[in-house]
């Protein structure tokens, strides 16, 4: 069952003493976020914006009770850090690191799945439960209490899309980022089997780009009914080239699979509109929700 | 990293995997030395970072030294599909019996690497696929459990292989599975795995490596370092160097964004207006003034690029540092452009001040900034 975040959440910060760890540790903390602890290996005993700072997770779990986890540790450490939070039961784990091999990842997600824990990333800004709690690096100034929820394997794009959702009088829910790698914790459908149950959502939008098949799968997911609320589609990446990477590790076209045309294609074949421009998405909700 | 045949071939051999004798040249006299060495009927491959070279005419046959030598000369400096030849490998020309194909990839929608075997090797796999789905036998390997031997024997079984060959052919699957974990394999490939009079012998090879896994792979990168670089086009190579996030397109309107999604999305929306972009630039997140700087520079420099729209969502990244990065460029680099500058979020405020003392005007809607650099150049 994937896990996402509230009001009640506690959070332990993972890599808190880093330049990115401080910063943001200091801005989620403004949101009103939980964190009750950091860990740097090395630093227990130093406190970061009046939080605590421990070596391990373990004695951090000592002191506090402590629900979720979010990482800003180093590619070639954070796959240890995910095993200490995993270990730890935490749930959810998001990793905010950008560059973890591939492989890493498969094992630690793998490892994950089996322990049912929700891990949100890798190269995810996180996921924010709007008005409540934010566990990642995402600008709080663009989402507005409101009814949507948001699902992307984009950063700025989302804020992009955010911003005129907030805009137009509609607001967020909750919002979250799988994350730019080839592989992730959480896919579509995880994410949109949570928004189906979710009480405060009333609508999706999935924020798609090139590489992979997850916006095809989700498409068919939503066609067998799998998602039954009101869902519009951005899907970034249209005019990329074969075999380019485009920015995110993930987002390469790969012989004839991953195009922007195929998931354009399967989303619409679901009754999924999907919006030309970034701008356009809010406008479609707004018609689908009145 | 996409190795080249030869760059994989080193490593299959590391690992034990038998290739055919030969060796890599880029010089036609000693293509003729490696014939005479070998002593027989060579093939001559153009070493080159894509594929369907065959159909190309990037692999030839010799019967002699002297063959080898005039085809080598033709290919070595010669273009095929697009891409100069600098090296061709000479290796002995197998007497292949039958033709199969082991693969192991990673399959994106499992989270796990995919182990592939087919009895129909010798075409791309996509053909395969394509043609007779039946014929592939494909296994999902569960990343904390593994590849174990029984299921290597199980899958070379059902691709024909019995008796010693299937011993054989199975020790070489779990070796190809080895390599995919050892060195971070995206993706590695026999085809054709060719059955020989002297057993099994991997004719071609495939290894691309996973770019963020590289720190972890030095000794990779001092051997096959260069054939990197192969993939790229010159500016691409540079933007490397600079270590800017950089997509050579063929347009005119140079883009540059924060974040692969935006920036992407900047490129959909320009080109829905009717506009061609001349590349991707992503920033990433958190750019201060010398990186865009940098950044701006390099599309100055370009003289493709006849326009610059520049698209940014401040959440960790500053305005301002943006608008100072743009002007010092225009600035030092002395070169005048149109540009369109659309920037929101962090430090918005100062940094259209900025832009605005400097004459450059700043819009709120990437849509309507998209439409006036189209508009710029008259489209």
């Amino acid at each position: 069952m994937v896990r996402f975040v509230d009001a009640e959440t506690r959070v332990v910060v993972q890599g808190i003493t880093g330049k990115q760890g401080r910063f943001h540790t200091k801005l989620m903390l403004e949101y009103g976020t939980k964190i009750v602890a950091g860990v740097t290996p090395g630093k227990g005993g130093d406190s970061v914006e009046g939080v605590p700072v421990y070596d391990t997770v373990a004695e951090a779990l000592d002191r506090h009770r402590i629900d979720a986890s979010i990482i800003f540790v180093p590619a070639p450490y954070a796959p240890d850090a995910v095993y200490e939070a995993l270990d730890a039961g935490l749930d959810p784990i998001v990793v905010i690191t950008e560059g973890i091999p591939i492989r890493d990842t498969m094992e630690f997600v793998a490892r994950a799945r089996k322990s049912d824990i929700t891990i949100i990333g890798p190269n995810t800004p996180g996921v924010i439960k709007v008005g409540e709690c934010k566990l990642g690096i995402m600008p709080a100034r663009v989402f507005t209490r409101g009814k949507v929820g948001i699902i992307s394997r984009s950063g700025t794009l989302t804020y992009e899309i955010a911003d005129h959702i907030s805009r137009i009088g509609l607001g967020e829910s909750t919002c979250v980022g799988l994350g730019g790698d080839p592989i992730t914790g959480l896919d579509f459908i995880d994410a949109l089997r949570w928004f189906e149950e979710d009480p405060q959502t009333d609508a999706v939008v999935l924020i798609g780009e090139i590489g992979g098949d997850a916006e095809e799968r989700a498409a068919e997911f939503i066609a067998e009914g799998g998602f039954t609320k009101p869902a519009v589609a951005y899907i970034a990446g249209r005019t990329a080239i074969p075999g380019k990477r485009m920015g995110h590790a993930g987002a390469i076209i790969q012989g004839e699979r991953g195009t922007a045309r195929s998931k354009i294609e399967a989303l619409e074949s679901a009754e999924v509109p999907v919006a030309e421009k970034p701008s356009d998405v809010a406008r479609i909700l707004k018609g689908l929700l009145s | 990293m996409r190795l080249l045949e030869w760059e994989a071939k080193e490593i299959f051999r590391d690992y034990g995997i038998p290739i055919p004798n030969g060796r890599i040249t880029s010089d036609p006299m000693e293509a003729r030395e490696i014939a005479e060495e070998i002593g027989g009927p060579v093939v001559v491959k153009a070493q080159i970072p894509v594929g369907g070279r065959g159909k190309a005419g990037g692999v030839r046959f010799a019967e002699t030294a002297e063959e080898a030598y005039e085809v080598a000369k033709t290919l070595i400096g010669g273009e095929v599909r697009g891409v100069k030849v600098e090296r061709v490998l000479v290796e002995e020309k197998m007497d292949i019996q039958r033709e199969l194909y082991l693969g192991v990839v990673i399959d994106r929608g499992s989270r796990s690497y995919t182990v592939l075997a087919t009895s129909e090797g010798g075409m791309e796999i996509e053909e395969v696929a394509a043609r007779t789905p039946e014929k592939i036998i494909r296994m999902t390997i569960d990343p904390v459990e593994g590849f174990r031997v029984h299921h290597a024997r199980w899958m070379v079984k059902q691709i024909g292989l019995i008796g010693r060959d299937l011993l054989r052919g199975s020790d070489i699957l779990l070796r190809l599975y080895r390599i995919a974990v050892e060195m971070d394999a995206e993706l590695t490939e026999i085809n054709p795995l060719a059955l020989t009079s002297r057993g099994l012998i991997a004719v071609d090879a495939r290894l691309n490596i996973d770019d963020n896994a590289l720190f972890r792979h030095q000794t990779l990168l001092e051997r096959f370092g260069e054939s990197e670089l192969l993939d790229l086009t010159e500016r691409e190579r540079e933007a490397r160097k600079l270590g800017l996030t950089y997509v050579e397109l063929d347009g005119d309107i140079g883009i540059i964004g924060n974040g692969a999604g935006l920036t992407m999305a900047t490129l959909d929306t320009v080109q829905l207006y009717g506009g061609k972009p001349a590349n991707f630039l992503d920033l990433g997140g958190g750019a201060p003034a010398d990186r865009v700087e940098m950044a701006v520079s390099f599309l100055l420099a370009d003289p493709r690029v006849r326009a610059i729209f520049i698209n940014i969502l401040g959440g960790i990244t500053r305005c301002d540092e943006v608008a100072r990065g743009i002007i010092a460029a225009r600035e030092k680099t002395g070169v005048e452009k149109p540009m369109v500058v659309r920037m929101i979020g962090t430090q918005e405020e100062e940094g259209r001040r900025l832009l605005e003392e400097a004459g450059i005007h700043c819009l709120d809607s990437m849509e309507e900034a998209a439409e006036r650099v189209v508009s710029l150049l008259g489209r």
